[in-house]
């Protein structure tokens, strides 16, 4: 009565390794075969005489890590249990459709994410829908569909761990991460 | 021995008996053997028999023979207790009552002073570096007859699936029952303390595992550093269905456990995202949820990959779907009236009919017959409770009452206990195991959270 444990899984996650000049990628595809190998190492950015450096050539520099600690792309927040979008959030979000617009290349993912006080179930269709209202609306600002994926994570990675209405209010969003560029 | 008056006494006889057996035989002096045993112990009608199960007997003096058969002993004693068909004898009370001389050859005037109605004796014996076998009778103390008797043998790994079929065995072989002690609860556990791969910091890894249903042998599922959410068991008990975000967006993945493969039938994509598996009795099916047309929905599609159809086609979230036991219907949970609540279709679509009226609900399981009720999670205040709606009668029963939050109950394959997570205590995510009359709660695991349990088969 021995169980064996399914296969390693290596991430080969191409659209996840910082790439700072790499085309526009899109997730692994889901076959379960082979790992495809990770993306060589990028070339050493050239010596750069900084003169005239504009916002958009700052970011051509920086690993998709470091583009996402700055938060260029804001979250959207929602009311509870709610996955309809306020002014605040059409805001924001407009906001966040100009800024795609200067990063052409840029692909966004939207997550839905929860507060902790529904199921964890029913918060996973909760953050779905969250993510496509954000999509939805960005979509409607101009933004190419394709550029836009979503994903939702329900309640499983709160941003803030407290158990306060704060708390809460900070983890039901849609958030931006920019997942290539 | 006390004389109780004789009248009938319906207690918590969940099997559907309620009246104690009575074999009453010619009682000889010395401890025999019946070839055909039919005799089921327990004389007192309306009061359980009362069991003891002292330390087995070791045929070879080595320390993994004489820890074998401690943990043989504590661990049917446990499971004999689980299912409160019989009145379980505390071990420690045993410390007065003499050894037994050998597996025939017990003081049954010592054990009927204690009040046990019947007693299992066992050996064990290592029969080479890796074999033991495990000799084993529930005797009658009143009449000195071996009602049961079983002789186990083979690999001296993990001796306590041999505890767990003798505690099965005597079940079946006592009550006519299904024991559940052999069987196993999947669930998610974040105690591998990985972060998840990704472009935002500190998220934990979730990974499924299962584990024995009292919490032992934990075994992973998903190696993946990712997160993995939402287990169910195949019916045949040779694979697991489950959630996981291991190629960044939600996908139902079935993993065969003793084959060493994945498959993905509901086949998603970056943009097509599927969740929640649920399997249909006969095996041959999933229901889960998707988000391909744009909107939370019910989805069935065959094991195999073929034949997607969707199920439920309306605006607001429809998930976490459940079958009925004939595989004709299809519980889940909609927010469609304002509200999560649980509501019921038809496998083929039709019929929507809607069960709960209550704040929020959500996670319905269906029971496994002879039972025919859902188990769900019940917003009740801050938190969550486990409740029961029994569908012939309408009638909701609690099972928790606002003990930390109570979610995701999952049914044992005999119908009479639910796991479910429950924040009770220390605050962290923790399995557990009740009675479906609320009683016998028991806690399953320990380290990190763990949540979403899917009881096998």
């Amino acid at each position: 009565m021995t169980v064996v444990v399914t296969a390693l899984w290596l991430q080969a996650a191409c659209a996840r390794q910082p790439a700072p000049v790499a085309p526009e990628t899109s997730p692994p595809p889901p076959a379960a075969t082979s790992t495809t190998p990770s993306p060589p190492p990028p070339p050493a950015p050239p010596p750069v005489v900084p003169t005239e450096l504009t916002p958009e050539d700052e970011f051509a520099s920086r690993s998709l890590e470091e583009i996402n600690r700055e938060s260029p792309l804001a979250p959207a927040f929602f009311v509870l249990d709610s996955s309809e979008l306020d002014d605040r959030g059409r805001q924001v979000i407009e906001a966040n459709a100009e800024v795609l617009r200067r990063y052409p290349n840029w692909v966004v993912t939207i997550e839905g994410h929860c507060d902790e006080r529904g199921t964890a179930e029913y918060n996973l269709g909760l953050g779905e829908r969250r993510a496509l209202a954000a999509q939805r609306h960005l979509v409607a600002l101009g933004v190419d569909m394709g550029r836009v994926r979503t994903v939702s994570y329900g309640k499983e990675f709160p941003f803030d761990p407290d158990h306060d209405e704060d708390a809460w209010a900070a983890n039901r969003r849609a958030h931006f991460v920019i997942t290539a560029q | 021995m006390i004389s109780m008056p004789r009248f009938l006494v319906f207690t918590a006889f969940l099997a559907g008996l309620s009246v104690i057996q009575v074999t009453t035989t010619a009682q000889p002096r010395q401890p025999r053997q019946t070839d055909e045993i039919n005799l089921i112990i327990g004389d007192r009608i309306g009061i359980q028999p009362s069991f003891a199960v002292p330390d087995c007997l070791t045929l070879t003096p080595d320390e993994a023979t004489a820890e074998a058969a401690r943990t043989i002993a504590q661990v049917l004693w446990d499971d004999l207790e689980f299912e409160r068909e019989f009145r379980m004898i505390a071990r420690d009370t045993y410390r007065t009552i003499p050894v037994a001389r050998s597996l025939d050859d017990l003081p049954f005037d010592r054990w009927q002073e204690l009040g046990a109605d019947g007693v299992i004796s066992c050996t064990v014996e290592a029969t080479s570096a890796s074999q033991i076998e495990i000799t084993a009778r529930l005797f009658s103390v009143r009449s000195l007859e071996s009602a049961f008797g079983v002789v186990y043998s083979g690999s001296n790994r993990n001796v306590r699936r041999y505890a767990h079929q003798l505690s099965d065995e005597l079940h079946r072989h006592q009550r006519g029952l299904t024991g559940v002690a052999r069987t196993r609860i999947a669930f998610v556990t974040d105690r591998y303390s990985e972060s998840v791969l990704g472009l935002v910091d500190n998220r934990p890894v979730k990974e499924v595992v299962f584990a024995d249903y009292d919490g032992a042998n934990v075994r992973r599922v998903t190696v993946s550093r990712s997160l993995n959410t939402t287990p169910a068991w195949s019916p045949d008990g040779r694979s697991i269905g489950y959630t996981s975000w291991l190629s960044g967006f939600p996908e139902v993945i079935i993993s065969y456990l003793f084959e060493g493969r994945m498959t993905r039938p509901a086949n998603g994509n970056a943009n097509d995202h599927n969740f929640l598996p649920a399997f249909s009795p006969d095996g041959q099916q999933i229901a889960f949820m998707s988000n391909r047309d744009g909107n939370p929905d019910l989805y069935v599609v065959n094991v195999d990959g073929t034949e997607m159809r969707r199920l439920t086609n309306h605006p607001m979230i429809d998930t976490s779907p459940t079958w009925s036991p004939n595989g004709l219907q299809i519980a889940f949970t909609s927010d469609r009236t304002g509200s999560p609540q649980i509501f019921v279709i038809g496998a083929d679509g039709t019929g929507l009919r809607r069960l709960t009226y209550e704040t929020y609900c959500d996670r319905p399981t269906w029971s496994p017959p002879p039972f025919n009720e859902i188990a769900y999670s019940s917003k009740t205040g801050p938190g969550h409770d486990i409740k029961v709606l029994d569908l012939a009668t309408n009638e909701v029963r609690q099972l928790t009452y606002g003990l930390g939050s109570n979610e995701s109950p999952s049914y044992s394959p005999n119908g009479r206990h639910v796991a479910f997570m429950s924040t009770r205590g220390s605050g962290l995510k923790q399995i557990y195991t009740i009675g479906r009359d609320g009683k016998g709660l028991r806690r399953v695991t320990s380290t990190g959270n763990n949540e979403m349990p899917g009881w096998s088969r």
